[in-house]
């Protein structure tokens, strides 16, 4: 397929039914609302189903039962929406089912506002819903990324069979690059699932469930999701700009924050400044090793967000240690400019 | 090669139309593109505004502090962005409906009575287009045949459009290759 010049939710619109998905359940929301449109004109045009639900709450069980079928689903949201969905996410998780969610982060809390935002780091990587569990978290920097990562959001959901979280933003998902779709995947070729609730003729009753009452069974339960989560540990991937040699500063940002930080570098370059960039690409599992490799490398470390200070906590628990990690937030909507974040860096090298 | 373009004008005035044809053209002239509109809260009649970046490597920011052109079609975008343009930046000016220039003299202002010239043409509602050939006049940005082929693309489920459109972009191409400036020669 040639080159499209496409919005970030059209892209991962376009790579769910790439990745041989035929259902969504969702609730509109902005800025996400161009996901929805493009699986309601989409779907039915390959034979899916979209379904807009009455409620987030809604959407979120529909997505659980779909999942429970064994069929590839995903949803939809934007923060508030997804606070709705929490405690279906959290059943999911328990029953450990694949499913995608997309939170195209906005201002928070409450319903807060439109604009871009990465408040929800904490909730998606920390849990957000109740009990002893973990999303894998995917961050895209650009709309290539998230097309391509949304593809593998499905394969990671049935590996592990565990919900997998794209974590972009208002920017990201408003914005229009050129994107292309390299890899297809029908439907009936996609492996069996042997767990899932088919229809139990000829065989035993396959059971979904996350409750547990015997306290017993359900510390084996956990315990073996934990087993499951290190397993999770080698998904782990990130990206590096300008990090060759010894830095002054490097920049640790995610999505959004990464981009503007590769124009602040571009511009601090020339001036004699070396400045880089460590951006995870999975927020969970946390590319912990690789960071501490960076930041050895760097006299000073910078992380850059658009909430009051989320990701930093991880990266100082990484690296705080080794070297001074200062921090540089926007919120509310408001997303910093390549140019104040530049200043910022260059008065960290002052000192 | 990089250059951040912000279009602004009321809702309605097609600023995320030439935004697109930009950015489309762009990719299609084998350049990295990116394309990002203002999604606030806007009413009805209210102001609207998009930012291109065409580079020849990999975009970083999406959205621009200081633009190195700007094309406004209304006078509140005028008085919102004018400040932000680069020192020797180019700023098309939709004279049909703004009743000022630009108070900097460290940029290339180029008045372009948009909507008059539309209306010449065949439809006041291509007033963008005017702008968007004037921006390219002056420019020299893009191949004035990127834009012609992407537009065709665009329009072609409204074939009746595409010609209105073309002479349109012309129009507006040759009022700012009239007022050029020397640096901009690339």
């Amino acid at each position: 397929m040639a080159k499209k010049l496409m919005k970030g939710c059209e892209a991962i619109g376009e790579a769910a039914i790439q990745a041989g998905c035929r259902l969504f359940f969702g609730y509109p929301i902005t800025p996400q609302n161009e996901i929805p449109e493009y699986m309601s004109a989409r779907l039915p045009q390959v034979g899916g189903t979209f379904v807009q639900a009455e409620s987030e709450v809604a959407a979120i069980n529909m997505l659980y039962g779909a999942a429970g079928a064994g069929c590839r689903a995903f949803t939809s949201s934007s923060s508030p929406g997804i606070s709705l969905m929490m405690e279906g996410i959290s059943y999911i998780a328990g029953a450990e089912l694949p499913v995608v969610l997309v939170n195209i982060m906005r201002g928070g809390p409450g319903l807060g506002g439109i604009l871009p935002s990465q408040s929800d780091y904490f909730q998606a990587t920390k849990g957000g819903g109740h009990g002893d569990y973990r999303l894998l978290v995917l961050a895209p920097s650009t709309v290539q990324e998230a097309a391509d990562l949304m593809i593998d959001a499905f394969d990671m959901a049935d590996q592990y069979r565990n919900p997998v979280m794209i974590l972009g933003d208002g920017l990201i998902g408003q914005m229009m690059e050129p994107v292309e779709f390299k890899r297809g995947i029908k439907p009936e070729d996609l492996p069996h699932k042997s767990w899932a609730t088919t229809g139990a003729k000829g065989r035993k009753p396959n059971i979904i469930n996350s409750l547990h009452l015997n306290p017993e069974e359900l510390e084996r339960h956990n315990w073996d999701l934990y087993k499951k989560y290190q397993q999770m540990q080698k998904e782990v991937r990130h990206d590096t700009y300008n990090t060759g040699e010894n830095v002054d500063v490097l920049i640790v940002a995610y999505g959004t924050v990464a981009r503007i930080a590769r124009t602040a570098i571009d511009s601090l370059t020339p001036k004699g400044h070396k400045v880089g960039l460590f951006r995870p690409i999975t927020l969970y599992p946390f590319p912990s090793e690789a960071l501490i490799a960076a930041a050895q490398k760097a006299k000073k470390v910078l992380v850059a967000e658009l909430s009051t200070g989320q990701m930093v906590e991880d990266v100082r628990s990484h690296i705080a240690h080794l070297r001074p990690v200062d921090f540089y937030g926007r919120a509310g909507g408001m997303v910093m400019g390549a140019e104040e974040l530049a200043d910022r860096v260059e008065k960290l090298i002052a000192g | 090669m990089y250059n951040e373009i912000v279009m602004a004008g009321f809702g309605g005035q097609g600023v995320l139309l030439i935004g697109k044809l930009l950015a489309y053209a762009g990719m299609k002239s084998g350049l990295e593109v990116t394309w990002m509109p203002s999604y606030g809260p806007e009413m009805r009649g209210g102001t609207c505004n998009c930012t291109v970046v065409l580079s020849d490597r990999q975009i970083g920011s999406p959205i621009s502090q200081h633009p190195h052109g700007l094309i406004v079609l209304n006078l509140p975008s005028l008085d919102k962005f004018e400040n932000s343009v680069r020192k020797d930046g180019v700023i098309i000016v939709n004279t049909s409906l703004i009743n000022r220039m630009p108070h900097r003299t460290d940029i290339t202002a180029v008045p372009v009575p948009s909507n008059e010239v539309a209306l010449e043409a065949g439809s006041n509602k291509a007033a963008n287009m005017v702008a968007l050939g004037a921006f390219l006049g002056a420019t020299g940005l893009l191949e004035m045949t990127s834009i012609r082929e992407v537009l065709e693309e665009t329009f072609a489920a409204k074939p009746k459009l595409i010609s209105i459109n073309h002479a349109c972009l012309s129009k507006g191409y040759e009022i700012g290759l009239a007022r050029k400036p020397a640096q901009a020669a690339q």
